[in-house]
């Protein structure tokens, strides 16, 4: 007994050294550096880019490496940049709320009502299929639907709901909030079914026991536990239809402007320093309403739990 | 309406499709009394829980609260109160705020309610806690928040689901202590199911054993100790033999069984299959020559004066006194 334990005693120093440890501060590096390296060079690197150019000097022929203001100088006192950035403002906010209804009920629906795990799965999966096709194919899909003799207006006038196929179906701003909802209610989905998957149906329980109706239950116990999903989709929702200019162009037929709109205008015709002070700006306004996000939901703390 | 029974389940049956949960189960609880609802898990008795609670919808039959009947109500208007296994706090809400919630949903203002609760987390000792988060909070803790979120609907029949399950085994003692001293106190009837026969022994005035979606027995814990109906029920609730004799089978306390077989007494031969020392007593474990596991429980004293081994042919005998005829079904 004794030998044997001298014995293992013995091998375990040689087996420790068969495999040299590497320090761990080379092993951290090792894990975070790739990603630190990709976010670097497509990240931080071109917006740094932006930032210079966007101080630059411009003519209708090049460049000129400058320090000015008056790209920003510009910017900010065009009515231009007001008239864009409140109709970008103005379809964010509405393309916010309904995903938030949309997406809030779906998710609901998908975690709580359904109690077959396939089925769930299988629902969740209609949901996501769609976007394994381009953002830009299933805007112009709507096109044909919703045009003045598209599918939508003649089966209206097919079931003698109206006479005269509706105008306001495409290029308007109600095809282009069409359009986004339909793009982007998966992203208010997937984050808030994600909080309600963690509420333990017991709490719904108990606030039946309590004496809480459906509509308090859901105010008082699955709104507020499920804050970080609506928090997270709606900061996805927001930033993406900011950061948009495709579907403002196809589906509004030219009527609506949006920031980034704006912007493709003005690479179009090769003004870059423009155009960067232009995105910098987009880049700053974002940043800001999201932080504001981020303050009213502490996402960072919610998720580590 | 007058009556002398707090809960009253008349043929109370739960089917989830074609499986049945509880079938047609009958029972009376007396006013203001600890029942206990016992028996192994898959019995039925969480099931009998929630219909009463009515977090379940009754399938058959009918369940009266003090003479009315409640089948049909929601829980708030049944005048009951659960209190969950997994205790159910609000994670997102305080002690204060998760013992006030009923209040506030009933549209109590803000200062009375908080009063209220604080009034409620002080009876089970929490009142300087009232700022914490849930997840601040031990087990023990979180339980006793939960019973004062429960307490505070000034329910008649407070439900009680596995409370103890949680808890390690010094802080189940304690606790059950307290609980029934909330429930003399209070002088309203508890329902606390539970599948430990200690537990349920150390607290019910009325012990319920189910099996199978039947109530098999149900009477004070001592009635059910002393005269259990049925092999099953005496196995169940422990420190019992069922021996098989020439006219059926019998039941006798394990302590009332002494090794050997000395003059007049009923025994039966047996091997010895185990040996434990308990401290006071020594547990001898047998198999019978007819095929019964049993054992006795000797006091120490009397082992060692005659003591035997595992794998030694002895006999198990008992006085015919101490031997209780059980029916012959299940």
């Amino acid at each position: 007994m004794q030998q044997a334990i001298g014995a293992t005693n013995k091998a375990w120093p040689s087996m420790r050294w068969s495999r040299p440890r590497l320090p761990l501060w080379v092993v951290s590096w090792l894990q975070a550096g790739p990603l630190a390296l990709v976010l670097f060079v497509l990240f931080a690197l071109p917006t740094f880019l932006f930032l210079i150019v966007s101080f630059f000097d411009y003519d209708r022929t090049g460049i000129y490496p400058a320090f000015m203001l008056d790209n920003y100088h510009d910017l900010v006192n065009s009515p231009a940049t007001i008239r864009v950035y409140l109709s970008s403002l103005k379809f964010a906010f509405i393309v916010w709320a309904v995903t938030l209804v949309v997406g809030f009920c779906v998710a609901w629906f998908l975690i709580h009502h359904v109690r077959s795990g396939t089925i769930r799965t299988v629902l969740f999966l209609l949901c996501a299929i769609p976007f394994w096709t381009s953002g830009i194919i299933r805007t112009i899909a709507w096109i044909p639907f919703l045009g003045r003799n598209g599918a939508f207006n003649q089966m209206l006038i097919e079931f003698r709901f109206t006479e005269h196929p509706l105008e306001f179906l495409l290029f308007s701003d109600f095809s282009v909030i069409i359009s986004y909802v339909n793009l982007f209610t998966l992203l208010m989905i997937g984050p808030i079914a994600n909080s309600m998957a963690k509420i333990d149906p017991a709490l719904l329980e108990a606030a039946r026991d309590a004496g809480a109706s459906r509509w308090r239950t859901m105010v008082d116990v699955v709104i507020p536990l499920s804050k970080t999903g609506i928090a997270l989709g709606s900061i996805l929702v927001f930033t993406q239809v900011m950061g948009d200019f495709f579907v403002v162009k196809a589906m509004s037929g030219g009527q609506s402007a949006s920031v980034v709109s704006a912007l493709s205008v003005e690479i179009q015709a090769m003004q870059y320093p423009p155009a960067a002070a232009n995105s910098m700006v987009l880049v700053v306004f974002t940043a800001i309403m999201v932080a504001g996000m981020m303050k009213v939901v502490d996402v960072r703390k919610e998720l580590v739990k | 309406m007058d009556t002398n029974y707090d809960v009253e389940l008349a043929k109370v049956t739960k089917r989830y499709g074609n499986t049945v949960a509880v079938d047609g189960i009958s029972l009376r609880i007396p006013k203001a009394s600890y029942c206990c609802l016992l028996g192994p898990s898959g019995c039925g008795k969480t099931s009998t829980l929630r219909m009463i609670a009515g977090h379940e919808v009754i399938s058959d039959g009918d369940i009266l609260i003090q003479g009315q009947n409640v089948s049909d109500l929601p829980p708030i208007e049944r005048g009951t109160a659960m209190m969950f296994q997994s205790y159910a706090l609000f994670p997102h809400l305080n002690c204060l705020d998760n013992v006030a919630f009923s209040l506030k949903m009933r549209g109590m203002g803000k200062a009375e309610r908080h009063a209220r609760a604080k009034e409620f987390l002080a009876l089970v000792h929490m009142q300087d806690y009232a700022m914490r988060l849930p997840s601040q909070l031990s087990g023990g803790q979180q339980q006793r928040v939960a019973l004062a979120r429960a307490l505070i609907t000034k329910p008649r029949v407070l439900l009680l689901d596995e409370p103890l399950s949680a808890l390690d085994p010094f802080l189940r003692i304690k606790v059950r202590e307290e609980l029934k001293r909330l429930q003399r106190e209070l002088g309203i009837t508890f329902i606390h199911v539970t599948h430990s026969q200690d537990e349920a022994m150390a607290m019910a005035d009325l012990m319920v054993v189910m099996e199978d979606g039947h109530i098999r027995q149900a009477g004070p814990p001592r009635e059910v100790f002393e005269r259990p109906v049925s092999p099953f029920i005496a196995r169940f609730i422990g420190n019992h033999n069922v021996i098989t004799v020439p006219d059926g089978k019998i039941a006798v306390r394990a302590d009332k069984c002494r090794i050997g077989a000395p003059g007049a007494e009923s025994s039966v031969q047996g091997r010895v299959t185990a040996v434990e020392y308990q401290g006071t007593m020594v547990r001898v474990a047998l198999m019978t020559d007819p095929g019964d596991e049993a054992s006795a429980l000797v006091p120490d004293a009397e082992f060692y004066a005659q003591p035997v081994e595992p794998g030694q042919v002895t006999a198990v005998s008992w006085s015919p006194r101490d031997a209780h005829p059980l029916s012959a079904a299940a």
